[in-house]
């Protein structure tokens, strides 16, 4: 009960005043830089760091911990209600949420994004406080051949997401690996797909193509149609929250969401999108409601993801705070506030930094709870954006995705790259190709290739690495399953069926 | 009770916070200059701390009134380093911070503008690697890991930042020295210094190559063994043979500096070097070094150019053996 002792003494640290005032900062910046698509939390804190020179470590540290799990909150409304993600986490909360908001269960989508946060960042935060060691020995075992053994699990079910033609969300899937090749190949050192410009050696920001394809190409699209057809965002309908059937269908996908993110997240290379994309394809397998996925709006498609990227959130601080490893960009500069406070992250910051660390894990629990008392009542507020008239709203989405991209490096190119995508989504759109593989396959393409090759380079090339080792053999196995599994379960489902028609003289 | 002062400092904080992005400091003192600094990287990274400490502790130092900070990141300063040269061109109050980084990232990515177009000012620090092992490893000595090494290179994965860095010129370098071709070297990039060390604590390379400090903490825990450093001397209170004393004739600083544009006057220049030699020498900068585990390593002027010139050519050579130039 060590942890329970260290905990209250952490919540002592947490809630002096001065602390939980910086709490309700932290927290209240990172959700509105979570809204802005483009400005994430780590550059956020990045330039909030000359701060540490004034402020005692405690309360940075309770700051910068509030930003990033307000930002995670933040990014999920603009993906329901404009279909622009703020974060590359909330991506996959674009796909149903924006669904549900056009047909009228917008709030109902914010209220289960929100409160699936809060369940899912509490979920995690206490595996933080008590699984922490043990989730780290795990995560360690994931060496290149388990990673890319994982990417292969998670193409096999993200292709839930191809879309009802699989030629069309094939090609989806390959015009994003072509976008996720763009720049400096990291083996090698050489430039790919850059003709030779200098901007786009570090490749192109993911936020960019999901803006671009989701919510430039939609206004192209709605442009378009503008005297062709009806409006299509239909304002709020029944309650502002959620209904019993809503929170019925809402409570198992937080809890999975939670138990695939924190695991993840912990991961050196696990990741915020992943967890995403795999809680999706899991709750649109086992939903009731198939058929509202891509039409009206699963609300199991917003529930999942969105707990799972927050139990991510809370996961990535696992490495982080056991052995000092920085395993995602606001982590790193994280640790890099600890240094100017010539305090030395690795694994003894447990022990030599007890008040310090309890202090920040109890602000965690602290930050998403004023996170939910936050969010819920903006909810009535955010959802009449949707009774503003089209034309409006959608030259509005447009300023907004472009000044945020503006945003990410203040680069013209990034403008120009952005409205290219915004015509390729209207086409796309025009001509029915789903647009979130592109996405998908963006992420998950370099990130599979950068985990083989990696394989390949230090076992020398002996492919059979992939079967040898046991985790990564139990993964490529699950894949296999996932992959033969339905088709064998049809054929036996047909079999059980017109098998008695089949048995000559019977009956 | 919350007392007065504190609550005013948090008051005003959380009024800075949101200014914070944009203007760092309001100009209080009249009498001292007004500085910009160009950094070509995103916020965060070693290059952007070493322009906010310059800022800091200049400012503490009350050697300047305050500071305007400019970053324009990616593709390791080359895509900054052409804005730098034509739009800053003759402002005798700029600098920007650039390093060994750049040097290697010019070559490797045969950039248009390179360092000789910059006014160079100072060196002020270096951060030495370290040749890490696990702690399981059978390598004891730095001759162990060659050994291997020359035995069978590609039986001795190596893991450390990206390609063409700082951490594989040091691989190069040493495989050089051992006469082992570094086209045969099995070296694994990773994006970030957590994924290297990951990949170290899981057993999964045979040896790491990073900056000191990416690894100091899992060395003291016991959990990375130290072989040498890429440093001149021995360091205090690292308890590991230098690179040199382990018989490799390989010295490698990943050195950071400023550099001011092109076109400006000689008593700019003049007084530019005078203002960051006096920083350098403050306690506040030894301070803030010592925080960060970075070297001091001045050198100014003439003999900074010189230094740049020199390294250019070490890396632009040991890129090519690497097969990246």
């Amino acid at each position: 009960m060590d942890t329970l002792s260290h905990l209250a003494h952490g919540f002592a640290v947490a809630f002096t005043p001065t602390n939980l005032l910086w709490c309700l900062v932290g927290t209240t910046l990172g959700t509105a830089i979570g809204v802005l698509p483009g400005l994430g939390p780590a550059l956020t804190i990045a330039l909030l760091l000359p701060i540490t020179y004034q402020v005692a470590p405690e309360a940075s540290f309770i700051l910068f911990a509030g930003i990033y799990y307000g930002a995670m909150y933040g990014g999920s409304t603009t993906s329901i209600l404009l279909n622009t993600p703020g974060e590359s986490a909330t991506i996959v909360t674009a796909l149903e949420g924006n669904r549900m908001a056009r047909s009228g269960r917008g709030g109902a989508a914010l209220a289960t994004s929100a409160i699936g946060s809060f369940v899912a960042g509490t979920l995690g935060t206490l595996g933080v406080a008590f699984l922490a060691p043990t989730v780290v020995k795990y995560a360690l075992k994931f060496g290149p051949a388990e990673y890319f053994s994982l990417m292969v699990l998670a193409f096999i079910t993200v292709s839930a997401v191809l879309g009802s033609s699989s030629v069309r969300g094939l090609t989806s899937l390959f015009l994003g690996f072509v976008v996720g090749m763009i720049g400096v190949d990291l083996q090698t050192g050489q430039p790919r797909f850059t003709f030779g410009t200098a901007e786009l050696l570090d490749g192109v920001d993911v936020i960019i193509v999901a803006v671009g394809l989701f919510a430039v190409g939609e206004t192209l699209y709605m442009a378009s149609r503008r005297y062709a057809g009806k409006d299509e965002i239909v304002p709020l309908k029944g309650s502002l929250y959620m209904t019993a059937a809503e929170w019925a269908r809402s409570w198992k996908p937080w809890l999975r969401g939670a138990a695939i993110g924190f695991p993840i997240g912990a991961m050196p290379a696990g990741g915020a999108e992943i967890p995403t994309f795999l809680s999706y394809a899991i709750e649109k397998k086992l939903s009731r409601h198939k058929e509202e996925f891509g039409t009206v709006g699963a609300i199991e498609g917003v529930a999942g993801p969105e707990a799972a990227n927050n139990a991510s959130a809370a996961g990535v601080l696992v490495p982080m705070l056991t052995l000092g490893l920085p395993t995602s960009a606001t982590a790193a500069i994280m640790l890099s506030a600890f240094q100017s406070y010539g305090i030395n992250p690795g694994p003894l910051l447990l022990t030599t930094q007890a008040n310090l660390v309890w202090g920040l894990i109890a602000s965690l629990f602290i930050a998403n709870v004023i996170l939910v008392v936050l969010n819920l009542p903006l909810i009535g507020l955010w959802v009449r954006l949707l009774k503003i008239p089209a034309p409006q709203l959608y030259a509005g989405i447009l300023v907004f995705a472009t000044v945020g991209t503006y945003g990410i490096s203040q680069s013209p190119i990034d403008l120009a790259i952005l409205y290219l995508l915004g015509a390729a989504g209207f086409l796309m759109r025009r001509f029915d190709f789903p647009t979130a593989p592109v996405i998908i396959g963006m992420i998950l393409g370099p990130l599979a290739e950068t985990q083989f090759r990696r394989a390949m380079t230090i076992e020398n090339g002996d492919w059979t690495v992939f079967f040898r080792h046991p985790l990564s053999l139990t993964l490529l196995t699950l894949a296999f399953i996932g992959l033969v599994g339905p088709h064998i379960w049809a054929w036996i489902e047909h079999r059980r069926r017109r098998g008695p028609e089949h048995v000559p003289g019977d009956a | 009770m919350l007392n007065r002062r504190k609550f005013l400092t948090t008051t005003a904080a959380v009024g800075a916070a949101g200014f914070a992005a944009l203007h760092l400091a309001p100009a209080l003192a009249q009498d001292a200059p007004q500085i910009q600094i160009f950094v070509p990287a995103a916020p965060g990274g070693g290059w952007d701390q070493t322009a906010r400490t310059i800022d800091q502790v200049l400012r503490s130092e009350k050697l300047i009134s305050g500071s305007q900070i400019t970053n324009v990141g990616g593709a390791g300063g080359t895509v900054g380093l052409p804005q730098f040269v034509n739009q800053w061109k003759g402002k005798g109050n700029s600098l920007m911070v650039a390093g060994m980084v750049m040097v290697g990232a010019i070559i490797a990515n045969k950039a248009a503008n390179n360092l000789t177009e910059v006014t160079p000012i100072a060196r002020l620090t270096g951060e030495f690697e370290a040749l890490v092992v696990p702690a399981e490893s059978p390598f004891k000595t730095a001759a162990d890991f060659v050994a291997a090494l020359k035995a069978d290179p590609t039986k001795v994965p190596v893991a450390g930042g990206s390609a063409g860095g700082s951490d594989h010129i040091l691989f190069g370098l040493i495989a050089k020295t051992a006469g082992v071709p570094a086209a045969n070297l099995s070296y694994v990039p990773f994006a970030g210094g957590g994924e290297a060390l990951s990949a170290l604590l899981g057993n999964q390379v045979a040896a790491g190559i990073s900056g000191y400090g990416e690894f100091s903490e899992q060395i003291k825990a016991g959990a990375l063994r130290l072989l040498a450093i890429s440093a001149d001397k021995r360091q205090d209170g690292i308890d590991a043979p230098t690179l040199k004393e382990a018989g490799f004739d390989v010295e490698l600083f990943n050195w950071r500096g400023v550099f001011a544009p092109p076109g400006v006057s000689d008593d700019d220049k003049a007084a530019m070097i005078k203002l960051i030699e006096t920083m350098a020498k403050s306690d506040a900068w030894a301070t803030e070094c010592k925080n960060r585990n970075w070297t001091p390593i001045l050198l100014t002027g003439d003999d900074y150019a010189k230094f740049v010139t020199e390294d250019t050519a070490r890396i632009g050579a040991i890129l090519k053996d690497l097969g990246l130039a």
